[in-house]
Parts: C-alpha cells; structure tokens; sequence
C-alpha cells in the first residue's frame, strides 16, 4: 500500500493545471471562486472547450467521448478544476442521463442523444420528484398514457434544477399500476418545447432560484422517446441515482471552502487587536473539520478506486454522500460565523453579474450565509441523508 | 418558587399572541420584508397603541414594567410569527436608552412619541472590525463652538435607515456618550440594505455631524451603565424571542411528521424522525429554562447580569442551530423554500447568532464572567 500520487499522477496534474492557465477565462474563473452564478453560455462555452479536448465526461466509454481517465486521475483532475474556478459542468445530461442511455438506450437514442449532450445543444433536466413522492419515489403519480405512437403525458414534477436553462427533460411516468409501485414506472424523454408543459420557478430559502416546477397537461412525448422497456423505468431510475450520488461528496470543492475559510480567519479582526484564527474556539472548529475533510478525502479516493471506470457503486455512494454533504454543510456553517455581524446581509444585487455596487463589510462575507441556507439542500436532494441510511442499513448491515 | 406568569404577565402574553396570530400572518410578512421600508408603520402603530413600547419600560418613566419578564414574553410571541418590526430597535434598546433617570437635554422629551409609535430609534453602536466587540467605540465626539461634532463610523445598524432618530455611541471629552441625531442630518451617510432574517440594518457614517449639548443624552459612567443595560437587555430580547421561533418550528415539524405521507404511512411513524424531534423539545426546554434565568437576573447588578444572559446567548445560538437544521431537514424539500415559513424560522435562528454576539463570543464571555 503507498497513498502518494505516482510520477505519472504528478506529470497528470501539471499537464491538467496548464490547460486550465490556458483555456479557463479570466472572468468566469473569479466569479466561480466567488461563489457567483454563471450564466448558461458561460457554462456552456466553457463545456464546448472542455469536449474539444474530450474532458467533459469521464464516466462514459472512449469511443463516446469519455475522457478516459483512471478514478484517481478524475480525482486529481477535479482538484485542478476547483483550485482554478472552472465551472461546474451541467450533470444532468452528462453524469445522469448519459449513462442511463449508455447502459439501457437504443443504438439510435445513443447516436442523437450523446454527441448532443457532450457539445452542449441541449440542456437536461430532471423529472423524478414530485409534490407527493419525494423520498418514497416509486409513488409517483404523473400518468404516460398510450395513444397511437404517442404518449400522453399529465401529472407534477417538482425540483427541478436549472429547469429555466432546459431544453429537455427525462421523466419517471406512471405506465402501469399493476403490482408493486416500482413496476409500473417508466423513463420517459420530452421536449420541453412541447405544447402543455409548463414551468414555474421556485424560489429557495436563500432568495435564489435554482429549483422549478413542471406541470404537464396532455403532453404528446412520441413512444421512440421512451428509454428501455415499458415499465422498467425503475432499474434505470436507480441506476442513474447511484450516479448522482458519486459526484456529491465534493472534496475537491470541499477543500478550496476550508482554504477560503482559513484565509477569512487570518484577515478578521476580532476588535481587540487579535484576529480570529488566535481565537480558540473558532480554531477548534476549523481544526475539527479540517480533519473530518482529511479522513474524508481517503475515503472517497477508497471508494472510487474499487469502483472500476464506468461502474457505479453500491451503498458506498450512500456513505460517501451523508458524509461529504456533513462536511460541506459545517463548511458553510464555519464560513458564516466567520464573517460575523456581515453575515446578516441579504443583497443578492451587489452579486449579481455586471453590478458595480459595493459589498456590506469584507468583499465576499455576504455571501456565506446564503451559502449556508443554500445548502440545506444537500443533505434532502438526490435522497435524503435518512433515505441513504435506509439504503445502508438494508445492504451494508442486512437489516 | 412559583413557575407560573404572573395575572398581568398572562394577559400580556395572551394579547401579543392574538395579535400576531390574526394581523401578521405569514403572507403579510411576507410582502412587509418586500416592501421599501421593510416594516408596516401601521401594524407598527397598532403595536404601540397595544401598549407593547410601554410595556418595556419601567413605571418611573411612566411605563409597564420593563423587566426581564415583560420583555421575554413580548418577544417570545414576536417570535412565533417571526415579527419584523422594529421593536428590538425603538422598543427594548432605544426607549428603554430613552427612559434611563440619568438621560438629559432633549432625549427623555422624545419617549412619548417613540410610546405613541410615532417615533422609530435606533441604537448605532457597534462599528466595522470590532465584530462582536462591544466595548470597542472608536467614533469621536469633539468640542465644536457650543457644541460638539461627531465623526465615526457604525457598521449594521439594527433599522438604522428607518430611525427619526439615532443614539450615537462615541468617545467624549468626559467619556463615553450617547447623543442624539436625527435622521438626514448633515455630514450623516446612510446605506441601508436587507437581512436574511427579514430585517433591516445600516451603514452609517457622520463626518464631523454637527451635535448640540441639548443632544447628549448620557455621558461618562452613565453612558457606560445605560449602554451596558441597553445591550443585555437587548441581547436577551433575541433569546426571548427566539424561544418563541423555536416552538413553533418544533409545532409546524409535529404537524408535518403528523400529516405527511411517504411509504404509506405518516412520517412520523418513523422512529429515526421520532428521536430527533424529541431531542429537538428537550433541548427547546433547556433553552427556555436558560431563558427565565437571565430573565430573572436582568435587573441584577451588571456581572450577574451580563454572565446569566452570556449563559442564555451562548446555548440558545447552539439550539437554535439544532432546531433550525432539523426543522428544515425533517420537511425536506419545502423546508428549503421561501414560500414556507419554516424556512423564515430557520433564517431567524441561525441570524439570531450574529446579532450581539454569536455562541462562541459568548461562550467566552461567560467563562470570563464566571472564572472572575
């Protein structure tokens, strides 16, 4: 057992941290190192740059454009990506529907489908949740009836992510209501462009809008838009969860917040002539999650490594999302108590892009509080922190 | 020891409950913390016309009472519906500054307006890099003509945009003062600006603001001793309160473990959910219990005052987290909406901590206080 990079991983990194300096703009590093929003063409200009050098994806095979990449490679890749503030890539059509097609999709659907996700023509987003079935998902209601080569679709969808930036959808719809909930659901694709769709915003606890919903009044989807077999939805449902799981412990992220943390802690006065690193208690706190982050970040390098390129899996993806999401959470709530009094202020205008009104207090501190409300969400989406410990205490304990 | 209110103290807490409950309902709070001035002047009015200024205040200056327990049980009903007005600000920490036997010139002929609820105050004491400092006034107050003139800087200012009048901590030729100025007066920059919370605070800056000696309003070991009483009285008002916001975080969770279904049950039948919200009341009945004590030790002389509401700040910053984070987590997505008002409970909460100084500041404080 060695846990040191190789020579080969060093070589890896520097070849990766000098395609960052080259590629990644000036502007849309500073903003994602703020913690600002992007707009969907800086996202998606910088995805385009990312897939001329096949690097946008690396869960999918080569020969589809994958990467290629070796776990730990993704890993040291990831790191680069944050420490240099390039943006987060959309997972929705990359991570959770790409696979999904991969696995189950027909010849045709991968042929369409994947070298547009890749290039960025359409942005996906997710139908799974509803007002009724959040965390008992296979109790979703939203029907897909048959009709000729079509199906009609009514129904609720509900948390949508970045639904205002969506081209497209993929849905769980109910095909059937035979035997247990979780055989009659089938995934379904839908051009949001449809006539009958429409979406509303949802505004979060921090003032922000990420999250939609999507009502759906006889929706015409034609039946080639259905992925697999009828009524199989659900094997393919879970599948692209494990997925969503892999990406959500965030060490990479993870450790940029705690050097920004640390940094905030030497620079804040405390008003006595110290700062607030030489305070104690703050220092105990950061130590403790500095360690939590340590353990965490082997973990994580533990669990990938078992997993073989292209497999996802099993009940680590659920330790590794309680865990990492507890990790970021206290992050944000370190960052928070950090900034002191300027955490009180709520102006998203001083933010936004283009304003050039000054900041309330240091340059960033109003910014962490809505961070920590914000990430709330992170131990309720992609299944709850219960439900993955539903999922633990079945498979890893037998219980 | 006898645990029960008080007739007066019953009636007091059953009239701020039926008014927040029928007139600031969750909607109208909702558009309030919209609106330019971030309160209603006319619930605002309504509140003072109730008498809920007076209650604060001690009989000698034509008050209700003004002690810990009046004060905790306004707050505590303010807290169950989250209420944004500027009580905090006029009520417990101006008027109450207002009303101090010591205060002279024309502060003491102020406090009929601000009882009437014609008069928004605020305190601008704290300034930037003293974070929770409190003892740190670098603002200056010099001898200018008859007068003086007053040069500074204060940093989120509880409704410091919204005041008619501000009180001014500075250091002056006899010490520390508080003087009054009124809003837009010359030389004064104010930047006002919205709180997660659904409040209000400032930037406010005076760049040689002329003040008049009829504008003192305390100096020297009065001012100390007032601003000392102001800011105790004013930290346990947000501990108060925040009991209030608690409960009814933990009534609105009940009722959802009660109501929502997943499974085929109600969530509630789970005893992973069972447990936590347990723990959630038990740790609500501690912070109520460190709550009555500070109440009880607020008239106390300034170290058993400040160590019992140290003591009370300290476990209710710690509480409130666990309440607001289980709060939010155990309604999962709708928890994290701003068209829920569970989600309003938790911002409360969690912003209750950087008001007068968060768990850690007064966790240390406390360890002073009690080591000495």
């Amino acid at each position: 057992m060695h846990l040191e990079y190789t020579a080969e991983d060093e070589a890896f990194r520097q070849e990766v941290r000098a395609f960052l300096k080259a590629k990644l703009p000036e502007k849309v590093s500073e903003r994602v190192k703020a913690g600002q929003m992007l707009t969907k063409e800086q996202i998606l200009d910088w995805q385009r740059t990312l897939n001329e050098k096949h690097w946008a994806v690396h869960s999918w095979p080569e020969e589809w454009g994958g990467s290629g990449f070796s776990p730990i490679q993704k890993h040291i890749y990831e790191e680069e990506c944050v420490a240099a503030g390039a943006p987060e890539l959309p997972p929705f059509g990359l991570t959770m529907l790409g696979p999904v097609l991969l696995k189950f999709g027909s010849e045709e659907q991968k042929a369409h489908y994947l070298p547009r996700i890749l290039n960025g023509d359409d942005w996906w987003c997710q139908g799974y949740s509803e007002p009724g079935a959040g965390s008992d998902l296979a109790s979703l209601k939203t029907r897909a009836v048959r009709d000729g080569d079509h199906y009609v679709v009514n129904g609720q969808k509900t948390w949508t992510t970045l639904g205002q930036f969506a081209d497209w959808i993929f849905c769980l719809v109910r095909t059937g209501t035979e035997g247990k909930p979780q055989e009659g659901i089938s995934f379904l694709l839908i051009d949001l462009n449809t006539p009958g769709i429409e979406m509303r915003p949802i505004i979060t606890i921090e003032g922000g809008h990420e999250v939609n919903e999507v009502f759906f009044s006889d929706v015409r989807v034609p039946v080639e838009n259905l992925v697999g077999e009828e009524n199989k939805g659900w094997t393919y449902a879970k599948y692209l969860l494990t997925h969503e799981r892999t990406g959500i412990a965030g060490v990479p992220a993870a450790k940029q917040q705690l050097k920004k943390l640390k940094e905030i802690a030497r620079e804040t006065d405390m008003g006595d002539g110290t700062k607030l690193i030489d305070d104690p208690a703050f220092a105990e706190r950061i130590a403790r999650v500095e360690i939590d982050l340590m353990a965490m970040e082997l973990t994580n390098l533990r669990v990938v490594s078992k997993a073989q390129a292209g497999g996802a899996p099993g009940a680590e993806s659920s330790m590794i999302k309680i865990k990492g999401t507890q990790i970021r959470q206290e992050l944000t709530d370190l960052m928070r108590r950090a900034v002191g009094p300027y955490a009180l202020a709520f102006t998203p205008e001083v933010y936004e892009e283009g304003s050039n009104i000054a900041p309330i207090g240091p340059e960033h501190a109003a910014l962490y509080a809505g961070k920590y409300f914000n990430y709330r969400k992170i131990s309720i989406y992609g299944g709850s922190n219960e439900i993955q410990r539903n999922i633990i205490t079945k498979m890893v304990l037998g219980l | 020891m006898d645990f029960n209110l008080s007739e007066d103290h019953s009636l007091l807490k059953d009239m701020v409950a039926r008014f927040v409950r029928e007139k600031y309902t969750f909607e109208t709070r909702d558009k309030i913390i919209k609106s330019d001035v971030g309160y209603s002047p006319e619930i605002w009015a309504e509140m003072a016309e109730l008498g809920l200024v007076a209650a604060v205040l001690p009989e000698s200056a034509g008050g209700l009472g003004g002690t810990g327990l009046d004060i905790m049980v306004v707050m505590e009903e303010l807290g169950r519906g989250i209420v944004v007005e500027p009580y905090i600000a006029t009520a417990v920490l101006g008027a109450g500054l207002l009303a101090e036997e010591a205060a002279s010139g024309r502060g003491p002929g102020l406090l009929d307006d601000v009882v009437a609820g014609s008069k928004i105050i605020a305190l601008a004491h704290m300034e930037a890099g003293a974070r929770y400092n409190d003892q740190r006034v670098n603002a200056a107050l010099e001898k200018a003509g008859d007068g003086f003139k007053l040069t500074g800087a204060k940093s989120v200012i509880l409704n410091g945009a919204e005041a008619d009048t501000l009180i001014v901590s500075a250091k002056g030729p006899e010490g520390l003062a508080l003087v009054l100025v009124d809003k837009g007066a010359d030389g004064m920059t104010v930047r006002g600006f919205k709180t997660h919370d659904g409040g209000r605070a400032a930037e406010i800056s005076f760049d040689g603001v002329a003040v008049s000696a009829d504008d003192v309003l305390l100096s020297g070991a009065d001012a100390e001793a007032a601003l000392g009483r102001a800011l105790a009285r004013g930290t346990f008002a947000v501990c108060a309160e925040s009991i209030g916001v608690m409960e009814a975080a933990r009534d609105a969770t009940l009722e959802y473990l009660r109501t929502r279904t997943q499974f085929g049950v109600p969530i509630g039948k789970f005893q992973a959910l069972q447990h936590r919200l347990v723990d959630v009341c038990l740790e609500i009945e501690q912070a109520r219990s460190i709550v009555l004590l500070a109440a009880t030790n607020l008239q106390h002389d300034a170290a058993e005052r400040d160590k019992a509401v140290s003591a009370a700040k300290s476990l209710i910053g710690r509480v409130g987290r666990l309440v607001a984070e289980e709060a939010v987590q155990m309604h999962g997505g709708i928890g994290v909406t701003w068209e829920f008002s569970v989600a309003h409970m938790a911002k409360r909460l969690i912003m209750i901590d950087h008001h007068f100084g968060d768990t850690d500041h007064h966790l240390e404080r406390f360890q002073k206080l009690s080591a000495a």
